[in-house]
C-alpha cells in the first residue's frame, strides 16, 4: 500500500517537473537588469535558440518599445539564451517577431484559459505570467500555483 | 578661474562618487547650471513633467501610465502587467543611488513617453520631485 502510495505521488509529481524552469545559476545579471525590468525574466527554454537571436536582432523595436543595450550586453545575454534554449521541435513555430505565447507549445499549455481571462484587468496581457502563475519569477508554472479563481471555478 | 576649477571638481567628484539621491540630483543640476546661469532644481516642476500628458505613446502617455498618479506607490508595467517597485525614494529606498541606472531609464523613458531625450534641467527637476515627495 505505502508503495503504491509513493508511486501514485511520483506520478503526481512528475508532471511538475515539467513545468519547473528556473534560471540556470550562471544567468548573468545583465539578463535581470536588462529583460526583467519590463517583463518577467522569461526563462530561456520556452523559445528556440534561432528565435532568441531573431530577438535579439530587434532589439531597438521590441514589441513597439526601444529595448536596445550595448553590443557587450547583447552579446552576453545573446549567449545565455542560446545556450539555455529550449528545443525548437518541442516548442513548435514561435512566428516572426517571435513570440513564447505563440509557439505551439503554449498554445496547447493555455487551450483551457478562456478569452475573457485573458482580458481581464489583472492580466492585461499573455506576457503576464505571474498574473496567474504567481511564482513564475521563480521558475514555477505548476499548475498547483495558479492564482486566478476563475480558473478554478 | 579657481571658482571654476572648483565647480569643475565638485561636478567630477560627483559623477564619479554620486550614490545619494541628493548627490544625483547635484550632477544633472550642475549640468543644467552650465547650459542656464542660476539653475537650481525645482521638486514643483518635477512633478509637473511627472504628470504631463505626452501622448507620444498610445499606450504610455505619460509617466503616471506605470508609475500611477502616487509615486510613492508601486506602479505596473502598462503592456506587460510587470510589477514596478515605486519610483519615489519615499517608497524605494533603492531609487536614485545608481547614476548609471538613472541615466539608463531618462535615455529609455524620455524617448518612449517624452519622445525625445530629457534635458539636465528636467532630470535635476524630476529626481528632486522624487526624492522629495511623501
Amino acid at each position: 500500500m505505502k508503495r503504491l502510495t509513493l508511486i501514485a505521488l511520483l506520478g503526481l509529481a512528475l508532471p511538475a517537473f515539467a513545468d519547473r524552469m528556473p534560471l540556470p545559476a550562471n544567468t548573468p545579471a545583465s539578463f535581470k537588469t536588462e529583460c526583467a525590468s519590463c517583463h518577467l525574466a522569461y526563462p530561456p527554454a520556452l523559445l528556440a535558440s534561432k528565435d532568441w537571436q531573431t530577438l535579439m536582432g530587434g532589439l531597438k523595436d521590441h514589441f513597439g518599445s526601444d529595448a536596445a543595450v550595448d553590443a557587450k550586453t547583447a552579446q552576453e545575454i545573446g549567449d545565455f539564451l542560446s545556450s539555455n534554449a529550449g528545443s525548437p521541435s518541442k516548442l513548435g513555430n514561435a512566428g516572426n517577431p517571435p513570440r513564447i505565447t505563440q509557439t505551439a507549445r503554449f498554445v496547447r499549455k493555455h487551450d483551457e484559459v478562456p478569452a475573457k481571462l485573458w482580458r481581464d484587468p489583472r492580466v492585461k496581457s499573455a506576457a503576464n505570467c505571474e498574473a496567474c502563475h504567481r511564482n513564475a519569477a521563480s521558475g514555477s508554472f505548476s499548475e498547483r500555483d495558479l492564482v486566478l479563481p476563475e480558473l478554478k471555478r | 578661474m579657481k571658482l571654476l576649477t572648483t565647480i569643475a571638481l565638485l561636478v567630477a567628484s560627483t559623477l564619479s562618487l554620486a550614490e545619494t539621491p541628493q548627490q544625483i540630483r547635484q550632477t544633472y543640476a550642475a549640468e543644467a547650471a552650465a547650459q542656464q546661469a542660476g539653475f537650481t532644481a525645482s521638486a514643483k516642476r518635477g512633478e509637473t513633467l511627472f504628470r504631463q500628458r505626452f501622448a507620444v505613446s498610445d499606450k504610455m502617455p505619460d509617466c503616471t501610465a506605470c508609475h500611477t498618479a502616487n509615486p510613492v506607490n508601486a506602479g505596473q508595467h502598462v503592456i506587460t502587467g510587470k510589477s514596478i517597485k515605486p519610483i519615489a525614494v519615499a517608497g524605494n529606498g533603492e531609487r536614485f543611488t545608481d547614476p548609471a541606472k538613472v541615466e539608463k531609464w531618462f535615455v529609455r523613458n524620455c524617448k518612449e513617453v517624452v519622445g525625445r531625450l530629457c534635458t539636465p534641467a528636467e532630470k535635476a527637476d524630476f529626481v528632486a520631485y522624487m526624492s522629495e515627495v511623501r
